[in-house]
């Protein structure tokens, strides 16, 4: 498999940022009350998300480790501004539904978490494609929920009446506690089919970056303790005693 | 050798009450309200309790056959979908009730472990569920169907007393106390209530420290704030208006969602008179009963922390010579 190929796969199954890592939590529940809600959160922000990878990974020998937090929240940013601004220009309905949440895609982590684990460490090709896969990844976990909730919650997908004039819908799922239903009921089932795979011998439930475990033991260079790690710091004084 | 001699670990001391023998008793004791209920309301209560009975069983005996493991028998299920059914309105739709038992089970319930788990009463959990999800149909407390036992009350028709009582009308307290009065199936009799609460007190299954610092605070709380001062009609009408004798004798006394420690149980009891005074007089809505407990039993495990008692010479004060 070539490298665009892995990570493409490796964001939209092996390390899905919804379903495995558990990460943007924030819009994943509040912006899905509809098919096209999720679409949108998604696409926007795997456009943000490629173009930050793109953009953290060309310059990652330029930004100095100290302070690579604040220089990416920039990139993001900037990012993020643009995009909203062409979304107002644009498509001023979807920009109207999802309001808040697309100035707040500047402190979604995955953005950053990406950012931290991959782009800052790997050439531009791979971190763009591992921006696309993983915004893939959360495109399709966000019109997942966003389906469910609506078929549920309204009778609909894409405003496309699926279900029979005489269904009553079932309220709870477009308001915030359906969010949490139909997440942990994707969340189980995707778990139950990977249990099932790791079973028959396919282990399909590695996840290679991110925090899998606590940050004293995680070696992933995510781990907030990195900024505070002596070693490295102790290092850098050596060398400007040098 | 093994067959005389007995290994086990403690408690060594066994009692006879058994889970299935308590849940049996609870349907017994809410037997009088149920059948006043299908005497106040007509036939079709019997079917939505029936429907909501049956939901509730069905779903248990399914996961209990999908983890091979059967908790069928202890008739919990019984008693959280006999519950639910009297906490709903008699229009509702079968398959709306037959929704919220399933929910009731499935998720607050099963989900979570199993009796003895469930950090929520399961059953005010499916109401609260059907509440949110379909609030038109869940206060809808009119009764046009062909009841043919039914007393004629075209004054209350679409309002419960409490209702009448928050805009400000008069209430009859009398009907109220009976039960001839507008409300879910099970909650509108006050009397077959506390019939079927004595049984349960007199068995011992139950006992006033909850329901009693639950209804004294309530009243309380009440005659401070409803601005009616301590009239005795009107606390009586608050008393026995909504769901708050059902919920304070048969859904607060859960033991699974309540503290263990007795002073956490006052505590407990305070906390929902409080809150239930809170929501009917300056919520939107008229009752707020469900919603106290479900709130309350969110705080148990904080309530059973701060109250956990100490043991014989340990803590305490030390004294200075």
């Amino acid at each position: 498999m070539n490298k665009a190929a892995e990570r493409l796969y490796n964001g939209l199954i092996q390390e899905n940022p919804t379903f495995v890592l558990m990460l943007g939590m924030c819009p994943t529940l509040a912006v899905t009350t509809s098919a096209m809600n999720g679409l949108g959160m998604g696409l926007t922000t795997m456009v943000v998300l490629a173009l930050s990878n793109l953009m953290i990974s060309s310059l990652r020998k330029v930004i100095p480790d100290r302070v690579r937090i604040p220089a990416f929240i920039v990139i993001i940013a900037s990012f993020v501004t643009a995009v909203q601004l062409l979304l107002e220009a644009y498509l001023p309905s979807l920009n109207d539904a999802l309001g808040v949440y697309i100035p707040l895609i500047v402190v979604n982590c995955i953005i950053l978490g990406r950012a931290e684990s991959y782009a800052y460490s790997n050439p531009p090709i791979p971190s763009l494609f591992d921006g696309i896969g993983m915004g893939l990844g959360f495109t399709m976990a966000l019109t997942l929920i966003g389906m469910f909730r609506e078929i549920l919650g309204a009778g609909t997908i894409f405003d496309f009446r699926i279900m029979p004039e005489a269904y009553t819908p079932i309220g709870i799922f477009v308001m915030a506690p359906g969010a949490f239903f139909v997440l942990a009921a994707l969340t189980a089932t995707q778990n139950h089919i990977k249990a099932a795979r790791e079973r028959a011998g396919k282990d399909a439930s590695r996840i290679g970056s991110g925090c899998a475990q606590d940050c004293m033991t995680c070696g992933d260079s995510a781990c907030t303790k990195r900024f505070y790690d002596e070693h490295t710091d102790r290092q850098e004084d050596v060398k400007e005693e040098k | 050798m093994d067959k005389q001699l007995k290994v086990s670990s403690n408690p060594h001391v066994r009692s006879k009450s058994t889970t299935s023998g308590i849940m049996t008793a609870v349907v017994l004791a809410l037997v009088p309200a149920a059948g006043y209920g299908i005497y106040n309301f007509g036939v079709r209560a019997l079917w939505l309790i029936l429907v909501t009975v049956a939901s509730t069983v069905l779903t248990e005996f399914l996961f209990g056959l999908y983890r091979k493991k059967m908790t069928i028998t202890d008739m919990s299920a019984v008693v959280t979908g006999l519950l639910l059914a009297l906490n709903l309105p008699v229009k509702l739709p079968l398959w709306m009730a037959a929704l919220g038992g399933v929910f009731a089970i499935l998720v607050a319930k099963l989900l979570f472990g199993g009796l003895g788990q469930n950090f929520m009463n399961p059953a005010l959990a499916g109401r609260c569920f059907l509440i949110m999800s379909f609030p038109s149909q869940m206060t809808d407390f009119s009764n046009e169907a062909g009841s043919f036992l039914r007393f004629s009350w075209d004054a209350y028709t679409g309002a419960t007393p409490l209702a009448a009582l928050k805009a400000g009308e008069s209430v009859n307290v009398m009907d109220m106390i009976v039960g001839r009065t507008a409300g879910t199936i099970g909650e509108t009799s006050m009397i077959a209530i506390l019939i079927g609460a004595c049984f349960l007190m007199l068995l011992g299954i139950i006992d006033l420290r909850v329901p009693g610092s639950y209804i004294v605070s309530f009243l309380l709380f009440v005659g401070l704030f409803g601005g009616h001062g301590f009239d005795p009609a009107y606390l009586t009408a608050q008393l026995a208006g909504g769901g708050l004798m059902l919920g304070a004798f048969f859904m607060a006394t859960d033991y699974v969602t309540r503290p263990i420690t007795s002073k956490g149980q006052y505590l407990f009891g305070l906390f929902l008179g409080v809150m239930t005074g809170i929501f009917r007089l300056f919520g939107p809505a008229a009752e707020g009963v469900s919603y106290a407990i479900i709130l309350g039993n969110l705080l148990v495990p904080l309530i059973e922390k701060v109250t956990k008692p100490k043991g014989f010479g340990m803590g305490g004060m030390r004294h200075e010579k």
